[in-house]
């Protein structure tokens, strides 16, 4: 039989939007919890939905899902809590590794390892999903709380971390990203963009960790060039919890009480941000300050560009090496809004009198705290931008952000 | 113990009798679209308890294998009536669609589990299956399961059957799942010989640097004997197309490039695994090296590799420690 070539089109857009067959899996917190889920998230098909009831599910182990197009939907991040603390095994609380997956409304509690990872799982949303550390921050907590990484596509709405000893949200390896409506506290890292490209941080509420948001960029790792991101309307406040991420992590060198730090990144504006109550600094921008065997990296940040932000007190209280001297010879007692390591082209910003900044005047990356020739400058409103490889100069890069399709996903 | 090595001797005769006409094992299991619930389905044994090969199912056994907690492991390749395998180099044997790869573990003299790989059409499976009480069967157990026993040692462990998904955590590349075991620098050269002359693959490989038989590596060189021990036990998930692609630690056989290897590389998200180190690897310095730190450590969050282990694998951390004290 022949099928009329606009019916067999037809027909299989339906089938891309809602397949035939999609189904709800029910499965209820109780006995045998961790098999019952599991054996749900291996069975699914794509569109469905495991819908988890209200209550605590106590797992032993693990999760993981590798089915496209599954939704993971609870009762509410306060009514259905997968809840790990006696886990054995497993790296992570969840592991989702396929596409097009929605994890929304649903708590994890207390993993060994990272809450929620998702590797190579492009266009995943995580709503309303909190992850905590229930006995506050400590360094035996796990190191990620949402953790999306080596992903496409990757929205992060809406969701609660605390009491992770890396970064409560950390994207890393990843580009189209949005990072936006989240409640992050007492993490070392609140938020952090690590060798990404197109990340868009916007709305978050972003409290009481060692450091609120970081964009970095690292060397030796299989993707780098992080950059083309856009850090915008966050309130940064009291970001003062002493570090307490284990040694031997790049996390473990931020300052407690830094607001928005920048790392060897290109193209980073932070604009309209309220940040207030960050002892070290607002904003830091800086070179990667290890030494490094990786002739395809650029430890320097380029292209970064402060403007309109609100800045309350800050600054008084810097938590690095030589920072209290630093403060006595200053008149304010307190540092300028951003600190600039002053490797590279300084930063941009035309925010008039908090245009200031400290540069630490380091003679060359790698450079420690003890050849810093520290000095206030005005930041200029005008660099030249530095010269583009032939290669890139024709493209421009995409706005930052997520697909829409996946705040479409969300209904609000 | 007996019944193993009875099945490894069987090894010898399997390849002798060439590829039974008639096939024995229940291709249609193997290949069809469905989850058999039982390993019995398969037809891969004409005996219960698993160990008598049917036509078509070959022993075999790694060099260095991976270790699970000390168990004992009997492996069998099946290929359906008159397929072939195809040597690819020192790599993987490139087994047809049809092939199964059964991998069977015993701890306390007892079957625990058998995990099967089945090539179909659509690509690789993972299913683990569990033995029962009696030892007559062993059933499907796709979200895994926890076995309260003992290791070879005599440590109480609970061991954990994976789940299948943690089955492609290990065997993904690229996403797609893949044998890991017979690579063909990690076999014997007379099983590869006699599996060719049985017409079983296409041509005997040419290996230029064979990783050494685990059981005497102390005389092998110890670099050999410590990266075919990474390589079996780290570098399914260590490697760029691994589930730990993300890390940049790659510990695969053929890998040169030092920063990749973990010598003076920084961890890039390996949270309280790091155990305060700075590094992956110091050469001179076990100690102070994140990847005998992980290999050391028996805690969640911390302990390497994160699925497979409930116990530490004593052998295989004074090989790696002493591979990277002698590192200069």
């Amino acid at each position: 039989m022949r099928m009329p070539a606009l019916f067999i089109a037809a027909a299989t857009a339906l089938a891309l939007t809602a397949p035939a067959h999609a189904k709800t899996i029910d499965v209820a917190a109780g006995d045998g919890a961790q098999a019952r889920l599991q054996e749900a998230l291996i069975v699914a098909e794509p569109g469905d939905v495991v819908q988890l009831g209200a209550g605590r599910f106590v797992l032993t182990d693990g999760l993981s899902l590798d089915v496209n197009g599954v939704t993971v939907r609870g009762a509410g991040m306060q009514s259905t809590v997968l809840d790990f603390t006696g886990q054995q095994g497993a790296g992570e609380g969840l592991l989702v590794t396929s596409d097009d997956v929605t994890l929304r409304d649903f708590a994890v509690e207390n993993t060994k390892g990272d809450g929620i990872k998702s590797k190579g799982a492009d266009n995943i949303v995580y709503y309303r999903v909190r992850v905590t550390w229930t006995g506050g921050p400590k360094e035996t907590n796990g190191a990620y709380g949402i953790y999306p990484v080596s992903s496409t596509g990757v929205l992060v709405d809406g969701c609660e971390v605390s009491g992770a000893s890396d970064a409560g949200i950390y994207v890393g390896q990843s580009k189209a990203i949005t990072v936006r409506y989240n409640f992050v506290e007492q993490n070392v890292a609140g938020i952090e963009i690590e060798n990404s490209r197109d990340a868009f941080v916007n709305d978050n509420f972003v409290t009481r960790n060692t450091g609120g948001i970081l964009v970095f960029d690292l060397p030796n790792l299989p993707v780098m060039g992080g950059g083309n991101v856009i850090i915008t309307r966050n309130i940064v406040f009291g970001n003062d919890t002493p570090n307490f991420a284990p040694k031997g992590n790049i996390v473990a060198t931020v300052p407690r009480g830094t607001g928005i730090m920048v790392m060897a990144n290109d193209s980073v504006s932070i604009a309209k941000n309220h940040l207030d109550a960050n002892p070290t600094a607002h904003i830091m921008v800086v070179s990667y300050p290890m030494p490094f065997k990786d002739a395809r990296y650029i430890p320097t940040p380029r292209n970064v560009l402060i403007l309109s932000n609100e800045f309350g007190l800050g600054g008084y209280d810097p938590a690095f090496d030589g920072g209290a001297e630093l403060l006595a010879g200053l008149e304010s007692r307190s540092l300028p809004n951003v600190l600039w390591d002053g490797l590279g082209q300084p930063p941009r910003a035309s925010d008039g009198s908090n245009s200031y900044a400290l540069s630490l005047n380091l003679p060359s990356q790698g450079s420690g705290l003890g050849q810093a020739r520290p000095k206030v400058l005005l930041l200029p409103k005008d660099v030249p931008p530095p010269p583009v490889p032939v290669s890139q100069a024709s493209k421009a890069p995409p706005y930052p952000g997520a697909p829409h399709e996946l705040e479409a996903r969300i209904t609000r | 113990m007996r019944l193993f090595a009875a099945a490894l001797l069987l090894m010898g005769a399997a390849l002798a009798a060439k590829t039974a006409p008639a096939p024995a094992a229940n291709d249609q299991a193997a290949t069809n679209g469905t989850y058999p619930q039982t390993l019995a389905e398969y037809g891969f044994f004409t005996d219960a308890a698993g160990t008598k090969p049917a036509p078509g199912v070959t022993p075999y056994r790694l060099n260095t294998p991976l270790w699970s907690d000390g168990a004992e492991k009997a492996r069998f390749l099946y290929l359906p009536p008159g397929a072939q395998a195809k040597a690819n180099g020192d790599g993987l044997l490139n087994l047809p669609v049809g092939s199964a790869l059964i991998k069977t573990f015993k701890l306390e003299g007892r079957l625990i589990e058998t995990r099967v790989l089945l090539h179909r059409p659509a690509g690789w499976v993972a299913l683990p299956y569990q033995w029962n009480a009696e030892q007559t069967d062993a059933r499907l157990v796709l979200a895994g399961a926890r076995i309260d026993t003992r290791t070879p040692a005599g440590e109480a462990i609970s061991y954990a059957i994976p789940n299948k998904n943690q089955c492609k955590e290990c065997h993904a590349l690229g996403g797609q799942v893949v044998p890991i075991g017979p690579k063909a620098r990690n076999l014997s050269a007379q099983w590869l010989k006699d599996f060719a002359r049985a017409g079983m693959l296409d041509t005997v490989p040419k290996i230029t640097r064979r990783v050494p038989l685990w059981e005497e590596r102390a005389k092998a060189p110890l670099a050999d004997a410590a990266r075919g021990y990474l390589d079996a036990n780290c570098a399914h998930c260590h490697n760029p197309q691994g589930a730990a692609s993300n890390s940049g630690l790659f510990l695969a056989w053929e890998i040169t490039d030092p920063v990749m290897l973990g010598f003076g590389k920084r961890p890039v998200a390996a949270g309280r695994g790091s155990g305060g180190l700075q590094f992956d690897i110091v050469p001179g310095k076990p100690a102070e090296s994140i990847l005998y730190h992980r290999m050391a450590s028996l805690e969640g969050g911390v302990s390497m590799p994160e699925v497979g282990r409930a116990s530490l694998d004593r052998d295989g951390l004074q090989v790696v420690e002493a591979w990277i004290k002698g590192l200069r």
